[in-house]
């Protein structure tokens, strides 16, 4: 029985007693053979099960789908890298140039500040839209309805063009004095018509998404919140929207990384973000395409960030709603590191981590390794 | 006895917890979920409600901390009316109904234990506890949090003050929302089949809890099938069917030698 040593393509389903660490000197905390070797196998139909050899099922399907897929991407990558046209030199070149940089600044500021009124408008059109008045639910409904429909590129110039219809702009008493006035350019430049054109629109679109979060909570816990009296805007705060957010962050994240992008629409107010800098930029020496490349390899950075953002606010957000939270990409990468240490260097794993990875470090991994009963530890 | 403090006075007789309920009416659409309930729960006593499902137990409980309104009729705490204020006007004397504010704040001194306990998920078990007296009624949180720990105590959960509630068990949650509904020191408690949705081998701990509380004089109403409950902590059993109740009394008379064969029907099944 012990003559069998493992191949590469063969997992034993016990291993056999001899393989075991005959010496007790050894580690003594390797949770070596919690198998009961000595215990005779149950009797089998047909025998003698545990001597045998497990081979892995074949899978040429994926074999052929896996090459394919690998010669595509090949190809891809190297026209990427043969094909001159694509100018790499001159996209190294206009990376962080210094205007292209500026334009960046207003892409992420636009982002920001559009972001922030669209959410925090979104929420309070949401929150109207549950209450008890006919007209605030009304109002929210209608504003939903109006900024739903109209594109935002109308928007982005009805906005630029407010001047025209109002041309000051005045805080006072509705139907009475005017306090204070001012020129509606000096208000709302072209940071001011991006930002309220990308902002209320996303407004609009945010309000469903928080509303849906809201309404997703379970009826149950607004119930216990008013049953114990906690007054309404702490209800809102401290018990029913932490719980939303759950399903509020990913669809929002999904609504921030459209608007990023969103903001380059803007250009037809010739205002600084990425895209427009970029079209200035090769209207002016031609290089259009690795100009075009430039600000994609920037759109596909900050999208990076947002998703790993995304990763942890979820994270955070799903305290409570599970027993245990997923490991964080960090956590995984320690842990490989240690457990292919603790493999090399024969040394026990650090109790830190969770059996459903240290099951990796085995020398074999057969499907026992799956029930958890087998040893795990540097047994070799 | 820590808890309870506030309900009981030093002699030992309560004197806070007396609910009175009158011709309460209530409608789903057209369905008529309460037909004309009166009750009377004097300070201390422990009313245990049987009676088949759909019957409107839970709707009374509900009616009775206003998260339902009523119809008709009315619900009085200790004298105060529950979602209603009476005012002087010039036409003589009406009632007002209660902004949300002030009902939320009458909520406070009616505990309220759900069958599916509605622990807040993303909240530990102290947070949980330590919410409403803070934020309803405005206590010193280092105070609260100290009698918190001390209702943890005392349903036997000290240990697991910074867990989450879906990292108990279903008795240990519900055993959470009782210190949860005591924290605001409620003069009356009311159960809503506290124990129909836990394993049976989680009832017990449940029980005990509630035991000991109606046992140190707590003013509580039980919606509950356990019948042996009842035989033993009830001061009055309430037979409800069809909106209505049907028979109240000592358990020993409702329970042993009900007058009306509806109740003998439906204890014939349950027992």
């Amino acid at each position: 029985m012990s003559t069998v040593l493992p191949q590469d393509e063969s997992r034993q389903i016990a291993p056999p007693p001899a393989a075991q660490p005959a010496d007790s000197s050894g580690d003594p905390s390797a949770r070596s053979s919690t198998l009961p070797p000595t215990k005779p196998p149950r009797q089998a139909p047909s025998g003698d099960f545990e001597s045998l050899r497990v081979l892995p099922a074949r899978q040429p399907g994926r074999w052929v789908a896996t090459a394919a897929v690998a010669v595509l991407l090949a190809m891809a990558l190297s026209s990427l890298v043969t094909n001159p046209r694509w100018e790499w030199d001159v996209v190294a070149q206009y990376l962080v140039w210094p205007s292209i940089v500026d334009g960046l600044w207003g892409t992420l500021r636009l982002t920001a500040a559009a972001a922030a009124v669209g959410f925090g408008l979104g929420t309070v059109l949401a929150l109207m839209r549950l209450s008890r008045s006919p007209l605030l639910q009304s109002v929210s409904w209608g504003y939903t309805w109006v900024f739903r429909s109209v594109p935002l590129i109308l928007q982005l110039l009805l906005w630029y063009n407010l001047a025209y219809l109002y041309p000051t702009l005045s805080l006072g008493i509705p139907f009475g004095p005017e306090l204070l006035s001012f020129g509606t350019l000096d208000v709302i430049d072209k940071f001011g018509a991006a930002v309220l054109g990308l902002g209320l629109s996303q407004a609009a679109y945010s309000a469903e998404i928080v509303r849906a979060g809201i309404l997703g909570v379970d009826q149950g816990q607004h119930e216990a919140a008013a049953a114990l009296g906690i007054p309404r805007a702490r209800q809102s705060a401290r018990i029913v929207l932490p719980q939303a957010m759950r399903t509020i962050v990913p669809t929002s994240v999904n609504e921030i990384i459209g608007l990023v992008k969103g903001t380059s629409i803007v250009y037809v107010l010739a205002y600084g973000e990425l895209f427009y800098t970029v079209t200035v930029i090769y209207g002016r020496n031609q290089r259009v395409v690795p100009l075009l490349m430039v600000a994609a390899i920037w759109y596909l950075v900050i999208t990076t960030v947002l998703t790993v953002a995304q990763f942890y606010v979820e994270r955070h957000y799903a305290k409570g709603a599970v027993r245990t939270l997923p490991p964080t990409p960090v956590q995984k990468v320690r842990w490989s590191v240690q457990i292919a240490w603790s493999r090399v260097s024969g040394k026990p794993l650090p109790p830190s981590i969770p059996p459903a990875y240290a099951v990796r470090a085995l020398p074999q991994r057969g499907h026992l390794t799956r029930t958890g009963r087998a040893h795990v530890g540097g047994a070799r | 006895m820590t808890v309870v403090e506030t309900t009981t006075q030093a002699s030992g007789a309560p004197t806070q917890g007396h609910l009175a309920v009158h011709g309460v009416h209530k409608s789903y659409g057209t369905l008529e979920v309460l037909r004309g309930i009166d009750l009377e729960v004097r300070p201390g006593e422990v009313t245990v409600i049987l009676g088949p499902s759909g019957s409107g137990k839970s709707t009374l409980l509900r009616v009775i901390n206003h998260l339902e309104k009523v119809d008709r009729g009315f619900v009085a705490l200790d004298g105060e009316l529950i979602g209603y204020a009476r005012r002087r006007t010039p036409t003589g004397e009406v009632l007002r109904e209660l902004k949300e504010k002030e009902i939320l704040v009458q909520r406070t001194s009616i505990g309220f234990v759900f069958q599916n306990f509605n622990l807040f998920g993303h909240l530990t078990v102290l947070e949980n506890i330590v919410e409403a007296p803070v934020s309803a009624q405005k206590r010193r949180r280092s105070e609260v949090e100290a009698q918190a720990r001390e209702l943890l105590e005392r349903v036997g959960l000290a240990d697991k003050a910074d867990a989450r509630p879906r990292q108990l068990s279903g008795g240990q949650q519900q055993r959470v929302a009782i210190a949860r509904a005591l924290a605001t020191r409620p003069r009356l408690l009311l159960f809503d089949e506290p124990t129909s949705a836990l394993d049976p081998e989680l009832v017990g701990d449940v029980l005990d809890v509630i035991k000991d509380l109606a046992r140190t004089g707590t003013t509580m109403i039980v919606v509950t099938h356990e019948v042996g409950f009842a035989r033993e902590l009830a001061d009055t059993v309430v037979f409800m069917d069809d909106g209505r109740i049907v028979e109240q009394g000592p358990p020993s008379q409702v329970l042993d030698a009900p007058r009306e064969d509806r109740t003998r029907t439906f204890l014939q099944k349950v027992l």
